[in-house]
């Protein structure tokens, strides 16, 4: 029998491989779906345990949490979730929503656009949530958009994106383009230089950042030496930093996400070079990330967000001394975090305000609301939906923290379609 | 610019040769088609990064040291973990290439959330040993040493692991075996035993690769998902059952991406790369150098 076997493994037959890709392609869907039911049923049970801690008398009000738990993003997603039934659980021990006890329900995106749109519309349809806090990549967010408006649902997206984009169905509090992006490129070339390297993993975000960083290098006298993407999950890059080190540019502005990063930096060590000789600038690494990477690589090169955990605000100090106590003292807080723990509370100020929790009186009540989060005052802005935030760039310090340069003073208009800059015309087609 | 390109080329075809050789062993040998071979790169990993953190709390005077002890520590356990497997699953499934397929591949789920339930989602870092920090500077390029020793590592490992199957008396019996089980069998050699050994040598050797990735890569629940197909790729390349045409098929594959990869751009190098093999397999469906047994197909 294993004679025959062999014979196969060494010429496989075209039948046989397509029975093999055939099957591959089921297994793929059949265990991603196992994986995704087993996160059901562990969601399940946290949701049943933050009942019971609710309490059961009175009233409840659901809302919903959809993050990847399981998959490639659930490195970075696992933690919003966190930060979001901690902010529930804060409210719920102040007394509740409009009397009402608030119960999340845990949904797993399993790191796969399909599944959050499908998970968006149970969450909306079955649960009948007053509202939804998740996803992180723009992918997912746009895999939501069409159930959310269809269904009058309301979405809150905690993660910086890359903007040209306004549903009246989702409030953004992460950063658009011109509280993060715009600012770190004026600021880069007023303090850096004027030769800039985009280097971007190869999907929305990275293309758009940087069609934007092209468009305003042009009018800003900036150049542009080099452009690179790599696949997402890249882990070679000693091409590009050959071609980094032949191009010499005063700044590489990094838009790589997730674990390339880690190979991007340790190999850029490596090869002889510092913060010194060129500024790496990021804006998908923050202190969650530097853990996994390691602030030895990192030390030197600067990220931009609008919070960091060494922010000095009150209300900051509370929230990162909450946050270690409930999760452990070794976990960190970053910007998404923040966001994702600040929609929570904005969500509930505005229900508050609006003495009811159906989602065209929210929305109306949300409009201009100021609430004072960890990374200072926020307001949000009521035609775009997106929060009025301050900018912040930071150096990397050897304890993984970062040190913060420059602010932009006071919170900064949203723009999403940067319609005030006279480059930003023709960028939202 | 063509020496550091040239460099380059030859350490991402170390990298390849590395993560492919276990698999050269357990996929080019056995003919078994191993899913699972990136998460025992991850174990590999995670070793380095228990040894490290071992030393970082109770030798800290001797950290630098971690690595020199996380190379044996990973292959020990990795290979610990194949044997598990074989023993216990792929043992059963010899004669079932599509069942193993789905069951190592199913394994490779479970040992993902296996990894994340104990050391959490995110990333862990493992610091490089400081003696591996910094590079040589030669003809103007920069060689880094931590490349320099992977290059170095893989050609040992390549280099024992022939003398290893045609010196020693348990090398010649795992060929024997892929040669020719029945007549091995016939002529009293274990054939069971020496599938299982096998198939932990195999593993083991993923284990090393793991552990010598943490110097250049992440080191996370899903890295063996980005190593899997680059790996697979190899063997298939050089020839299913041949481990000097591994070796042809990594240190090619890397020269010709890295020398594409320069002209064009990473994603559209990896495009040229695949229609390159997809072609060259049209023309040579065995691979660079292909197994001659006298056993029927």
């Amino acid at each position: 029998m294993f004679q025959m076997n062999r014979g196969k493994g060494v010429r496989m037959k075209p039948a046989f491989m397509w029975k093999l890709w055939l099957l591959l392609c089921v297994s793929v869907f059949a265990l991603g779906g196992c994986a995704a039911s087993s996160a059901v049923d562990q969601a399940k049970n946290e949701n049943q345990n933050d009942s019971s801690s609710a309490g059961k008398e009175g009233d409840v009000v659901k809302v919903g949490i959809l993050h990847s738990l399981s998959g490639t993003m659930a490195i970075s997603e696992v933690s919003l979730r966190d930060a979001e039934l901690m902010a529930i659980e804060e409210i719920n021990a102040s007394g509740g929503l409009l009397s009402k006890k608030i119960e999340p329900v845990v949904e797993d995106g399993a790191s796969d656009w399909p599944t959050f749109a499908e998970k968006a519309k149970k969450l909306l349809q079955k649960d009948q949530v007053a509202a939804i806090f998740g996803g992180w990549t723009s992918a997912s967010r746009k895999a939501m958009l069409p159930v959310v408006e269809q269904n009058n649902g309301l979405l809150w997206y905690p993660v910086q994106y890359e903007g040209m984009e306004s549903s009246p169905n989702i409030f953004y509090t992460g950063a658009t383009t011109n509280q993060q992006i715009v600012p770190a490129v004026s600021w880069l070339l007023k303090n850096r230089g004027k030769t800039f390297f985009l280097l971007g993993s190869d999907y929305v975000f990275p293309r758009t950042a940087n069609k934007i960083i092209k468009a305003q290098l042009k009018a800003e006298g900036g150049q542009v030496v080099g452009e690179e993407y790599t696949p997402l999950g890249h882990t070679d890059y000693s091409t590009i930093i050959s071609k980094i080190k032949q191009v010499k540019p005063a700044v590489v502005f990094n838009t790589l996400n997730g674990d390339s990063n880690v190979a991007f930096f340790k190999q850029l060590k490596d090869a002889g070079i510092t913060p010194k000789d060129v500024t790496v600038m990021s804006v998908s690494i923050a202190e969650e990330e530097i853990r996994g990477i390691g602030p030895d690589v990192l030390a030197g090169h600067l990220a931009v967000w609008n919070y960091f955990q060494t922010t000095d605000t009150p209300e900051n100090k509370a929230f990162v001394q909450k946050y270690k106590e409930k999760y452990g003292q070794d976990r960190v807080t970053d910007d998404p975090i923040e966001a994702a723990y600040t929609a929570v509370h904005l969500w509930a100020e505005a229900v508050k305000k609006a003495g009811s929790f159906d989602v065209d009186q929210v929305k109306k009540a949300a409009a201009g609301l100021e609430y004072k989060a960890p990374e200072g005052t926020v307001k949000i802005d009521g035609e775009t939906q997106h929060l009025w935030k301050t900018v912040r760039i930071g150096e990397i310090q050897a304890d993984g923290q970062f040190k913060e340069l420059w602010n932009s003073g006071q919170p900064v208009k949203p723009d999403p379609y940067l319609k005030s800059y006279p480059w930003g015309k023709g960028l939202s087609e | 610019m063509f020496i550091d390109q040239l460099f380059n080329g030859l350490s991402v075809g170390s990298i390849l040769l590395l993560i492919a050789i276990g698999l050269a062993i357990t996929f080019g040998l056995m003919g078994v088609i191993n899913m699972a071979h990136g998460e025992l790169m991850m174990v590999g990993a995670y070793t380095t990064y228990v040894i490290q953190q071992i030393f970082a709390h109770h030798a800290p005077q001797s950290a630098g040291m971690y690595f020199v002890i996380a190379i044996p520590s990973s292959f020990l356990i990795a290979a610990l973990l194949g044997w598990g497997l074989e023993k216990s699953l792929i043992r059963h499934l010899y004669h079932r290439p599509l069942d193993s397929l789905l069951a190592t591949w199913g394994i490779s789920l479970i040992l993902q959330q296996t990894a994340r339930l104990i050391f959490g989602a995110p990333n862990v870092a493992v610091v490089p040993p400081s003696w591996l920090d910094g590079g040589i500077r030669l003809f103007g390029a920069v060689f880094p040493y931590k490349r320099l020793f992977i290059l170095c590592l893989v050609l040992a490992i390549v280099f024992f692991l022939y003398m290893y199957l045609t010196r020693t008396r348990a090398g010649r019996r795992i060929q024997a075996v892929t040669m020719n089980r029945p007549m091995a069998s016939c002529l009293g050699i274990a054939t069971q035993k020496v599938d299982a050994y096998s198939f932990a040598i195999g593993s083991g050797l993923a284990g090393v690769a793991g552990c010598a990735l943490t110097l250049l890569g992440p080191i996370g629940p899903t890295i063996g998902t980005y190593y899997i197909v680059d790996a697979f790729m190899v063997v298939i390349l050089g020839g299913v059952g041949k481990l000097a045409g591994t070796l042809l098929g990594a240190f090619g594959l890397g020269l010709i991406s890295t020398f594409v990869e320069y002209s064009t751009s990473a994603t559209i190098a990896k495009v040229i790369v695949f229609v390159l093999i997809i072609a060259f397999l049209q023309w040579k469906p065995s691979g660079l150098l292909s197994l001659r047994t006298r056993s029927l197909d």
